[in-house]
């Protein structure tokens, strides 16, 4: 599984039928020291994760198990909402820049 | 299978509830000179490995549910061994040996 923030949503009316009704969240991975790495992702989301919220992800066909019995066509789903991060290591801690605002296209 | 350090724990209240009881654990993945190997990963905890430890971590999905006896579940991590020792040839040992002991 990957850690991330949620920072944003998305609305999608034509869909698979199996995504009816499933909430699409936008999440940009980051780093334990909470600096956001590589590329934003959509994932369904098999926990109530909110706006803002460090989560952890799982990806591949296994984020689509989250929803059994129901098959859902899924490869990102986020399964776990992080209260908190016990880190340990000799990297330095100090925050990271905030994720960029998700952009929207006009 | 990956070379990883574990780096740290993640306490997750609201999870999947194939993940009640599991040990979530932050690792790092690592290359052979002991360096970091990509960003770090969240992984179940299938040997009861600690922070600090050198381990064994899968990243395939049915490894790592049958790892943790829970099958058709979204996990597609875990960690399943704590290595005592890596021997490496001679063009790959590096200077001092892998750092095999445990961190912190």
């Amino acid at each position: 599984m990957y850690l991330g923030r949620v920072v944003g949503r998305v609305w999608s009316t034509v869909k698979h039928a199996s995504l009816e009704g499933r909430r699409l969240l936008v999440v940009q991975p980051v780093t334990p020291e909470l600096r956001p790495t590589g590329k934003a992702i959509v994932a369904t989301d098999a926990t109530g994760a909110g706006a803002g919220e460090l989560i952890y992800w799982c990806r591949g066909k296994e984020s689509s198990f989250a929803f059994l019995p129901e098959e859902i066509t899924t490869d990102f789903c986020i399964v776990g909402i992080v209260d908190e991060l016990r880190v340990r290591r000799t990297e330095p801690l100090e925050p990271g820049p905030a994720a960029p605002p998700a952009t929207r296209g006009d | 299978m990956l070379i990883s350090r574990v780096i740290g724990e993640v306490v997750a209240t609201e999870k999947h509830s194939s993940h009640e009881g599991c040990k979530i654990l932050l690792v790092q993945p690592l290359n052979l000179d002991g360096s970091n190997r990509g960003d770090a990963l969240v992984a179940v905890d299938a040997v009861d490995a600690g922070v600090g430890d050198l381990v064994l971590l899968v990243t395939e999905g049915f490894s790592a549910m049958t790892s943790v006896q829970r099958p058709q579940s979204p996990i597609d991590m875990a960690v399943i061994g704590v290595i005592d020792a890596i021997d490496l040839g001679p063009d790959w040992t590096p200077p001092g040996g892998f750092p095999v002991e445990k961190v912190g």
